[in-house]
């Protein structure tokens, strides 16, 4: 691994990148996303009934229809036992929502006052939750690329986005081609995966920096090569630090951590697969494309020895 | 051993002896004394939960006028959180919290309530009283109510006391109410000595008058428990709301965790965070074996401050927050792992072990800051424009990133540097094999 010339295959990278892309795009388009009521508005309630889920829910679902007149939009089970049920129906009022419980609790002959959890969001408070994703992104990565301009170069700023563009991309496309609930948890990981996975360019970009100070007579690309090669073993095994323990929350988590665990893992994931294989390759590129050279830059950029 | 030797050993056992005694007050707390009190972060309220590992609700109101030529306006709202505030206390809610949202919402906050849908509709009634005569005009409001409390008596002379709630009226809620009680007496012959009492357009209480009542007092009865008679005592004496508070499906939002759920989910993820902590210790002393010793000692460091902030600070750990902390361990060693690589790097180029750790750490620190920064940035933002759970995660984010900062730089470094002192420097400690060691040293500048 050591040996392999990430500038020189970068190619190979691209494709896969492409690959996740298109498969995220189609993925998108054909089943879409599963919008939590976060976004979309709802009641969403969660109840233990004491039996297995699976068995019940024909059972469940005719109750729900009973009392509110209409299907619920699913019913599904959770918990390590199966023994509860998460129920989403459209918005349900004060009283609907307790006339639901009182003839579940009938059904089960359950001892509870009321769900062990409810929640109901309004349609119109569930717009301003996806204004707030996408604005807080927005204004992450913008950040972001200022600070990446003022720490290094601004070609390497591009291509620092274009890696955390990736990322979130494929976080996404998981979201969808897994059906996880989009809910606020969503900006969350988001925006963790934007602090985070420009740690791992950062450590690349900074190797690429010092090289090419060393190095003066080499060429770019075989700079940034040696800097990917140097800094792989710290790229892997942060990586698997961190999802050593992210991946323990997923692994033993209520059912609500693991749909926020999850789409960290695939940043992680997706954030060590572009800072390796896709951050120095772009730099390249940007270089070429804005005739950049990025050594003579750096003689007048470089503030910090 | 000579006595630089003895020295150095006395300084590191001195700072492990620091560390473990740090953690491990911190997890199971001193005994009462003096003013430190119980420290462990596993006694009871220690830890400031958030509501959905404790149980409880958040309920947001969406404010709307009463009639269509209203408005809401900053006043009015100003309005509506003073009452909220006030009702909440009345009835016994001290540790709710009250705050306004954007131009026209107030979000509330309760840990701890049984039945949260009942709740949501007492919290936000509007509790407008209204007095009127037998034909419906209204003569008097609850303005003119100084105060309200429940009382538990005979009232209506039967031999059985039962529960009520008395009205102080203010100097001029008495005359009215003197003149109009004084008016329906006159009624009696055409059975209309009736006064109503209104509460939000449903009538409350129906009483026969039969002469006037001057005094200032007024009292409303009808088949009131105990929880129902105090609480619309609480409602009277909060005072009316200017707007109407909604929360019922298409307005607002209602957020409620059982405390059930709340302990499982508290359950379940300090197991995962004890599990991943071990899972790292051993995965780095496999990889950089003494290096990966002295991260560990930096971990437990990083666990017993954070834990020492949360009591200190009475932050919010909300469940999101504790996979903060937990995704914060793994970031924590990120800082050790750029560190050691280039110290193992320094060492393969033929620098001796005291001047490769020098040397990592300051070729090094520049990426772990620039990193850090960066995470500090994105926390920010999500605090910024994040509320409830997500800013839950962002502040102990934040935290963890400033804390594991400090760890893995400074705590690391004065281990280490012991450690050179104590004449722990042989290459394979720090994971180098010998064959990798260039014949020249490449003296780096």
């Amino acid at each position: 691994m050591k040996n392999y010339n990430f500038m020189k295959n970068s190619k190979t990278a691209f494709i896969i990148a492409a690959v996740v892309l298109v498969l995220g795009v189609l993925s998108m388009l054909i089943r879409g996303f599963n919008l939590d009521i976060d976004f979309a508005g709802g009641t969403e309630l969660s109840i233990s009934i004491g039996k297995n889920v699976t068995s019940e829910l024909d059972n469940i679902k005719a109750i729900v229809k009973d009392v509110i007149g209409e299907e619920a939009s699913s019913v599904a089970k959770s918990g390590s036992d199966a023994n509860q049920a998460i129920i989403k129906t459209k918005e349900l009022s004060n009283e609907t929502t307790d006339k639901l419980f009182e003839a579940l609790k009938e059904k089960y002959n359950l001892t509870a006052e009321t769900f062990d959890s409810i929640e109901t969001v309004g349609s119109t408070i569930s717009g301003d939750t996806q204004k707030t994703a996408i604005v807080s992104c927005l204004v992450a990565v913008a950040l972001i690329l200022v600070y990446i301009t003022i720490r290094f170069q601004f070609t390497s700023g591009l291509s620092s986005i274009v890696c955390l563009a990736f990322n979130i991309f494929t976080m996404l496309a998981f979201y969808s081609l897994l059906q996880i609930p989009v809910n606020s948890n969503l900006i969350a990981a988001c925006l963790t995966i934007l602090g985070y996975s420009i740690n791992a360019t950062i450590v690349v970009f900074d190797r690429v920096r010092e090289n090419n100070r060393k190095f003066k007579l080499a060429e770019f690309d075989d700079n940034a090569n040696l800097a990917v090669q140097q800094t792989l073993a710290r790229s892997i095994n942060t990586t698997i630090t961190t999802l050593l323990t992210i991946g323990m929350v997923y692994i033993l988590g209520v059912d609500s951590i693991k749909d926020f665990a999850l789409p960290i893992i695939i940043g992680i994931i997706a954030g060590v697969f572009s800072s390796v294989f896709l951050g120095a390759p772009l730099w390249s590129k940007f270089n070429k494309i804005f005739k950049v050279n990025a050594k003579q830059n750096k003689k007048e950029k470089t503030k910090k020895a | 051993m000579n006595w630089f030797k003895a020295v150095s050993v006395s300084k590191f056992l001195l700072l492990i002896l620091c560390t473990v005694l740090l953690f491990a007050i911190v997890l199971l707390g001193t005994p009462d004394v003096a003013f430190l009190g119980s420290l462990g972060v596993f006694e009871e309220g220690a830890i400031t939960l958030g509501l959905d590992l404790n149980g409880g609700s958040i309920i947001t109101y969406e404010a709307v006028p009463q009639d269509e030529k209203g408005k809401i306006t900053a006043d009015g709202m100003a309005d509506v959180e003073e009452v909220m505030r006030k009702r909440l206390d009345n009835m016994g809610y001290t540790e709710a919290l009250v705050y306004l949202i954007g131009d026209n919402c107030v979000r509330i906050e309760i840990p701890g309530i049984s039945n949260p849908t009942k709740a949501v509709e007492t919290i936000g009634s509007t509790a407008k009283l209204s007095f009127t005569d037998d034909d419906g005009k209204e003569f008097m409001t609850g303005d003119n109510v100084d105060g309200a409390y429940a009382q538990y008596y005979d009232s209506d002379n039967d031999g059985i006391p039962e529960w009520s709630v008395s009205l102080n009226l203010d100097d001029d809620g008495a005359v009215k109410f003197a003149n109009a009680t004084e008016k329906a007496a006159a009624l009696s012959s055409q059975s209309k000595n009736y006064i109503s009492i209104y509460l939000d357009n449903s009538v409350i209480s129906r009483a026969s008058v039969s002469g006037k009542i001057t005094g200032g007092h007024a009292s409303i009865s009808g088949d009131f428990d105990q929880e129902y008679a105090e609480e619309l005592a609480a409602l009277i004496n909060g005072g009316s709301l200017p707007y109407d508070l909604l929360c019922d499906g298409t307005h607002g939002s209602l957020s409620s965790v059982a405390a059930s759920l709340g302990e499982r989910s508290l359950e379940t993820s300090l197991i995962a965070g004890g599990i991943g902590i071990l899972l790292v210790l051993i995965f780095m002393i496999i990889m950089y074996k003494f290096l990966g010793v002295i991260s560990s000692l930096g971990l437990l460091a990083y666990t017993a401050i954070m834990g020492i902030l949360l009591i200190v600070t009475k932050a919010n750990l909300t469940l999101p927050g504790i996979a903060g902390i937990i995704l914060g361990i793994g970031m924590a060693v990120d800082a050790n792992v750029v560190i050691f690589e280039r110290i193992k790097e320094e060492i393969r180029a033929g620098r001796s072990t005291a001047a490769a750790v020098k040397a990592g750490f300051s070729n090094a620190l520049s990426a772990v800051i620039d990193s850090n920064i960066t995470t500090l940035i994105a926390a920010g933002v999500l605090w910024y424009l994040g509320s409830g759970p997500i800013q839950g995660f962002a502040v102990t984010l934040m935290m963890s990133v400033i804390v594991s900062m400090f760890t893995s730089v400074f705590v690391t470094k004065s281990y280490l540097k012991i450690g050179i002192d104590l004449g722990i420097t042989k290459t394979s400690a720090y994971g180098v094999k010998i064959k990798d060691i260039s014949a020249n040293a490449d003296k780096n500048s």
